[in-house]
């Protein structure tokens, strides 16, 4: 009883500095709002006029044809000839052209053939755009197949460089739900200790009767429910302007949301028992920030990373918890079906909540 | 329980190299206001940290309010109020939130809180400012009502650092007043300063010196019993005597003060202002006065502080 008067205590002081304090509270709102926008206006940047190369070793007539469909379509602009593969792919890694045709010698005999592609398309992976248009490109190419073999295979054969993986636009946005959260929720509760600490406020609160795991336990409370708010704006703000589906339970992705919230607000705490001052406090926050949005899995696929790099990831909450939210909104898995990744996080608030409250000590020395 | 309200014996702390606190030996009777003494760096606020428990000693023993610390420091947070030297509420809180929230602390039932809150409001003249936030409130207000909130849970024991210094004589005076009312009620107070004017109203003072105390008493009994003469010359050129008096040796220190000078003479010397007198005569400086004084507690303090100086 005494120890819960003493947490809604904290808990009612929290929630009204926040409120008073209106850069943090606009933060709160404004990052998942604005991150999602820009993101949102990436993934939905209509995909024109892509600067293109040709290589046309066949040299006749239904090659001709075909490019003038490609450029019809205004998906791409043809800017250059090349003489050949190798010609296409260092164009494209002076980043002077994103896509290159490659039409072999024997064109015109592929496309005549069911079982063989007559196209090679390469693609710059390292541009998400780009890679949609491979997909719309593909399609005006199948017409020059000539029937009665219009069904398949593929006149043209899609080759991604430099991005294996092939991210879809509502694939960003589940993740980016990660992303903000470990952005704000770290720093957000590291903050507000170190601020205590700085402000001296924390040496009056130690030389009262409260306790550390009550104080810790307070400190996160508010911020839980910030969490929650900031992915319920990202997940409908996702749902009704990029159509993002939920193919899996809502109520399955709150559940591994709070959890991942939670794990982050943790490793704020023990952020906030190893350093000093505010700067000190955000510093480490990117530290852990910055390899989170880059091995996550959230930019580049965690299949083609190194073994280094995987394990490093492994230990970063972020990791896991791309894998849950994409299964549960991409795919429709249930939590069940992640239980292995569930019980990663969860030992990560374990271990995390144990490391701050051992760490947090009601001394100055 | 015994009559102390706080014991130590060959206290010591040390922070690396520095060693902050020296063999203390406090004895702190209860119900009496208590100073530490001394310039900034003597240990007056690592000495009050390790007596609440904030600092682990690096040798010697406390005991507080009979509880032996820092083993029993949870116990103790209890019956112990704190002001720190920095104002340490929240200054984005309002007055009333602030009290509320330390009463919380303390787990006071409601009404308990409503009582003590207004109470405290009266006493401490925050009556008016309870829907201020804590920040915009001036220095003689932020000291009220710190006091305020380190007295709700009426502590046996109040543990003052450096409490007046950003305070105006005035509200310095009003403070001491309520210092006086919460003795008056069997609250025992330690506090620190390096006023002399704050050190004269305690019941019994420590002078610290870089760690070390140096004396110990009441602040009349200290003037009594310090280890020097105090000689008031008025001079012309008050400048050029104490230039001349500083290099004897039988003179410790002298100060300017307006237009007089205050000698402290060895106690050896049987006659100390004719001792005065016939040095700046023979030095060719003319005087106007030269006599014998009461020592005060700046005088002691200096005397205190200034033989360790010598010594090391």
């Amino acid at each position: 009883m005494k120890s819960l008067q003493r947490i809604l205590a904290i808990i009612r002081k929290e929630v009204r500095q926040l409120s008073r304090d209106r850069l943090t509270f606009g933060m709160i709102v404004g990052i998942p709002v604005i991150q999602l926008l820009m993101f949102g206006y990436a993934i939905n940047m209509d995909v024109r006029h892509l600067d293109a190369a040709v290589a046309d070793l066949s040299g006749g007539a239904a090659a001709r044809q075909l490019v003038m469909d490609l450029s019809q379509s205004q998906i791409i602009n043809v800017v250059a000839q090349a003489s050949d593969a190798a010609a296409l792919e260092s164009l494209m890694r002076q980043g002077k052209i994103s896509v290159g045709i490659y039409l072999p010698p024997d064109f015109e005999r592929r496309l005549a053939q069911a079982d063989r592609s007559a196209v090679q398309l390469f693609v710059d992976g390292s541009d998400t755009v780009v890679q949609g248009a491979a997909t719309q490109l593909a399609q005006v190419a199948q017409r020059a197949r000539t029937s009665p073999y219009k069904d398949r295979p593929p006149v043209v054969e899609v080759r991604t460089f430099y991005n294996p993986e092939r991210r879809s636009p509502v694939n960003t946005v589940p993740g980016l739900v990660g992303v903000i959260l470990t952005m704000t929720m770290i720093l957000f509760t590291a903050v507000a200790i170190v601020r205590e600490r700085e402000r001296g406020n924390l040496e009056l609160l130690i030389t009262t009767p409260l306790k550390t795991p009550e104080l810790m336990l307070a400190k996160i409370t508010p911020y839980v429910l910030i969490g929650l708010v900031q992915v319920s704006l990202v997940l409908a703000l996702g749902h009704f302007l990029f159509h993002v589906p939920m193919r899996g339970s809502l109520l399955d992705a709150y559940l591994v949301t709070l959890v991942f919230i939670i794990a982050n607000l943790a490793l704020g705490l023990v952020i906030s028992t190893l350093v000093s001052t505010q700067f000190q406090a955000m510093q480490l926050s990117f530290f852990v920030l910055l390899p989170s949005i880059l091995l996550s899995g959230f930019m580049f696929p965690f299949a083609g990373m190194p073994r280094p790099a995987q394990i490093i990831a492994e230990v970063l909450p972020l990791t896991h918890f791309m894998r849950l939210i994409r299964g549960i909104v991409l795919r429709g898995a249930g939590i069940g079906e992640l239980a292995g990744e569930m019980l990663v996080l969860l030992g990560f608030i374990a271990v995390l909540m144990t490391a701050a409250i051992l760490r947090f000590s009601k001394r100055l020395d | 329980m015994t009559d102390l309200a706080i014991r130590t014996r060959d206290l010591g702390k040390r922070f690396g190299k520095l060693s902050a606190v020296q063999s203390l030996d406090l004895d702190v009777p209860r119900s009496r206001i208590y100073g530490f003494l001394g310039p900034n760096g003597s240990g007056k606020s690592t000495t009050i940290r390790m007596l609440c428990g904030l600092l682990t000693p690096t040798s010697g023993d406390i005991t507080v309010l009979g509880l032996s610390i820092p083993g029993q420091a949870e116990a103790l947070r209890l019956k112990v109020g704190y002001m720190t030297q920095r104002f340490s509420l929240f200054e984005d809180l309002t007055v009333f939130e602030n009290l509320q929230f330390m009463a919380d602390i303390y787990t006071m039932p409601r009404r308990q809180q409503r009582d003590r809150i207004g109470r405290a409001a009266e006493r401490y003249q925050l009556a008016l400012l309870l829907k201020q936030r804590a920040g915009t409130l001036s220095g003689g207000q932020k000291q009220r009502l710190a006091l305020a909130a380190a007295t709700l849970h009426n502590p046996e024991l109040l543990f003052l650092d450096e409490p007046t210094s950003a305070v105006d004589p005035e509200n310095r005076r009003a403070f001491w007043e309520s210092l006086f009312d919460l003795v008056a009620e069997g609250t025992t107070i330690l506090v620190s300063t390096h006023y002399m004017d704050e050190a004269e109203r305690c019941h019994s003072l420590a002078i610290l010196d870089r760690g070390v105390l140096v004396a110990q008493g009441s602040p009349a009994d200290l003037e009594k019993r310090i280890d020097a003469s105090i000689v008031i010359v008025e001079a012309e050129h008050p400048r050029r005597v104490g230039k001349l008096l500083d290099g004897l040796p039988f003179v410790q220190s002298t100060a300017q003060i307006g237009n007089e000078l205050r000698v402290m003479i060895d106690i050896a010397e049987k006659e100390p202002a004719q001792a005065v007198r016939a040095a700046i005569e023979s030095g060719g400086l003319g005087l106007d006065k030269c006599f014998l004084t009461d020592a005060g507690l700046e005088d002691v303090f200096v005397a205190a502080t200034r033989s360790r100086r010598v010594a090391a």
